[in-house]
């Protein structure tokens, strides 16, 4: 006798799948409660932007940083630099959380309902970027008083700009996380690209203080493009080719990170 | 409810191809309570993983509550539910809020998801818990919170991987009272365990796999019976009728291995209902007077080591 389970009425449909934006948005809701339930990590999230302004920020008084001679012109190539900084370092070790969830078996029991597998990312990712820019937004705010002249079109401009870099990153810790399923190993790889990827990027310094070979590898950095752009905007206010290039560069690591990140959570056995 | 023929998962690793599983065939009928027994490592939790759609066969087909596994895999979820070996929840999160949200992905309305939550925390023993964060339960609690995940979109079949790995023995009576309690709620179960009380305590139909094949399939009874047959082993009032009894029980009809101890004597019989009745009599007309009769069945373990030569407990940790 073969039981497959027979026909019509045995085997009655009591769900439907609900498609990618649905699931994305019940992911991100369930990643952003959790988050939130976390009243520590989120004093931790608020505090720090306003820690590297604080502390870090009185150091730039004196440092001939622009040529131009405008006090406030300082704040506009230091902002920034930290924002993107906030975008990477925030973003980069989001993977793991997914670790954590993934050794709960948290990962699996979504993967073996009907939910959309990007989803499972992309709600994540969601979640992310909402944090981000709530920071970074923070950032800018605290920045004013501290001497930081920007427009309100050119700030928010430049927080979508951090938020679409911080999308690529926490897509790209995600992905690395679900292939590496191990702390010990997410660890060296995540501080041995991001470490590098800052250093060389102008955040803390600008770039033009560098030798010939350090720049030419810098160059090489898209992350120094991105932060050269966004330092366009709130220079230069939001025209000119340093600026687009950054906006495309950030632009195709998110859309790198994304692609990367959907075919692992496609992947069996991820 | 399953039928599968061939299934197959073969790994590429440095030493070559390993086949974990080498083309598992097996039928399950809606309403069953099916084991998968074997030692770790036998390909339990590869084929549990085929069937569930988590991991794709490398060679077969087969069919899970009505859908194909290669062509529909979706419809094959939304009709299964699988509780996961090594749990389903996030130690932080609350244990209520897993459970809806587990249901939304199913397509399920929020209103309807928690009613489906209450039903199934009181239908599982977890009353007043769903604030509760899921780290702070016990191991008990947290497994039946597993099933209540694997079940909140009332799925025709459920697939349990070692559903009582790491509980004490009165949270491992409690759960199988309640996956007995899922078949009169007309839910098909397919289980894994490496318990043979498990199995042999829940299922009506085991399936014995070891080293990636299905080596046999049965009833419990049907299993032990096919095996060994019972042993029944007579204590003698008086030593002197040792011989006399021996011959005696050498007679019973199907009696093989017969061995004599000073005042006792054992024979293997291939079941003891028939058996023991015609020894008794024959040794009552003969005058043979008994102290002790003691019938040993034959446990699923002797089933296993009969089967692959290798003891189930040896291997299962």
């Amino acid at each position: 006798m073969s039981a497959t389970g027979g026909s019509g009425g045995a085997v009655a449909v009591t769900t439907r799948p609900n498609g990618v934006i649905i699931d994305t948005l019940l992911v991100f809701r369930r990643a952003m409660r959790l988050s939130l339930r976390n009243p520590v990590w989120v004093i931790i999230g608020l505090i720090q932007p306003v820690l590297y302004l604080g502390l870090f920020g009185p150091l730039l008084r004196k440092l001939p940083l622009s040529t131009s001679g405008h006090a406030g012109d300082n704040w506009r190539i230091f902002v920034p630099g930290l924002m993107v900084q906030l975008g990477i370092f925030g973003s980069s070790f989001v993977g793991f959380g997914l670790i954590a969830e993934y050794r709960a078996g948290v990962i699996e029991r979504m993967r073996v309902s009907p939910a959309s597998r990007t989803a499972l990312l992309l709600g994540r990712v969601l979640r992310d970027v909402v944090v981000l820019v709530v920071q970074a937004t923070i950032l800018v705010v605290v920045a004013i008083p501290f001497g930081l002249r920007v427009s309100a079109g050119h700030a928010v401009a430049a927080v979508v700009m951090v938020a679409v870099l911080g999308a690529s990153f926490s897509s790209l810790s995600y992905s690395a996380a679900l292939r590496l399923k191990s702390e010990d190993a997410l660890a060296p790889l995540l501080n041995g690209i991001a470490v590098p990827l800052l250093l060389l990027s102008g955040i803390l310094l600008p770039m033009t203080l560098a030798p010939g070979w350090l720049r030419a590898l810098s160059d090489a950095n898209p992350i120094k493009h991105v932060v050269d752009g966004l330092r366009a905007l709130f220079i230069a206010g939001g025209s000119g080719s340093t600026m687009l290039w950054g906006v495309g560069i950030a632009l195709a690591l998110v859309g790198l990170g994304l692609l990367l990140g959907a075919r692992t959570f496609r992947r069996e056995s991820s | 409810m399953i039928t599968a023929r061939g299934l197959a998962r073969s790994y590429k690793t440095r030493r070559g191809l390993v086949e974990a599983v080498a083309g598992v065939d097996l039928d399950v009928s809606a309403g069953e309570i099916v084991g998968f027994l074997g030692p770790n490592g036998a390909g339990k939790t590869t084929t549990l993983r085929m069937l569930t759609t988590l991991l794709e066969p490398t060679a077969g087909r087969a069919t899970v509550a009505g859908c194909d596994l290669r062509a529909d895999p979706v419809g094959v979820r939304q009709h299964i539910g699988y509780v996961a070996q090594g749990g389903s929840t996030l130690p932080e999160a609350r244990a209520g809020e897993e459970v809806v949200d587990q249901a939304r992905l199913y397509g399920i309305p929020s209103a309807v998801a928690s009613a489906r939550r209450d039903k199934l925390f009181d239908r599982l023993q977890l009353e007043g818990l769903a604030t509760r964060t899921c780290g702070s339960l016990s191991g008990g609690q947290r497994r039946r919170l597993d099933i209540v995940m694997g079940l909140v979109h009332d799925p025709v079949l459920l697939f349990l991987d070692e559903p009582t790995t790491g509980l004490d023995p009165q949270s491992r009576a409690n759960l199988w009272e309640h996956v007995r309690s899922l078949r009169e709620n007309g839910t098909t179960v397919f289980l894994t365990t490496h318990y043979l009380e498990e199995a042999d305590a829940l299922c009506d139909r085991i399936l014995i796999i070891d080293q990636g094949r299905i080596v046999a399939g049965g009833t419990a009874e049907e299993l032990k019976r096919q095996v060994s047959g019972d042993r029944i082993t007579l204590g003698l009032a008086d030593a002197v009728q040792v011989s006399e009894a021996a011959s005696v029980a050498a007679g019973v009809d199907g009696a093989t291995d017969v061995s004599v101890g000073a005042a006792t004597v054992g024979v293997q019989v291939p079941s003891s209902a028939i058996g023991l009745a015609a020894l008794l009599r024959e040794l009552d007309l003969r005058g043979i007077g008994l102290d002790t009769v003691e019938v040993r069945r034959p446990t699923l373990d002797d089933v296993f080591l009969a089967l692959t030569g290798r003891t189930l407990r040896d291997e299962a940790s």
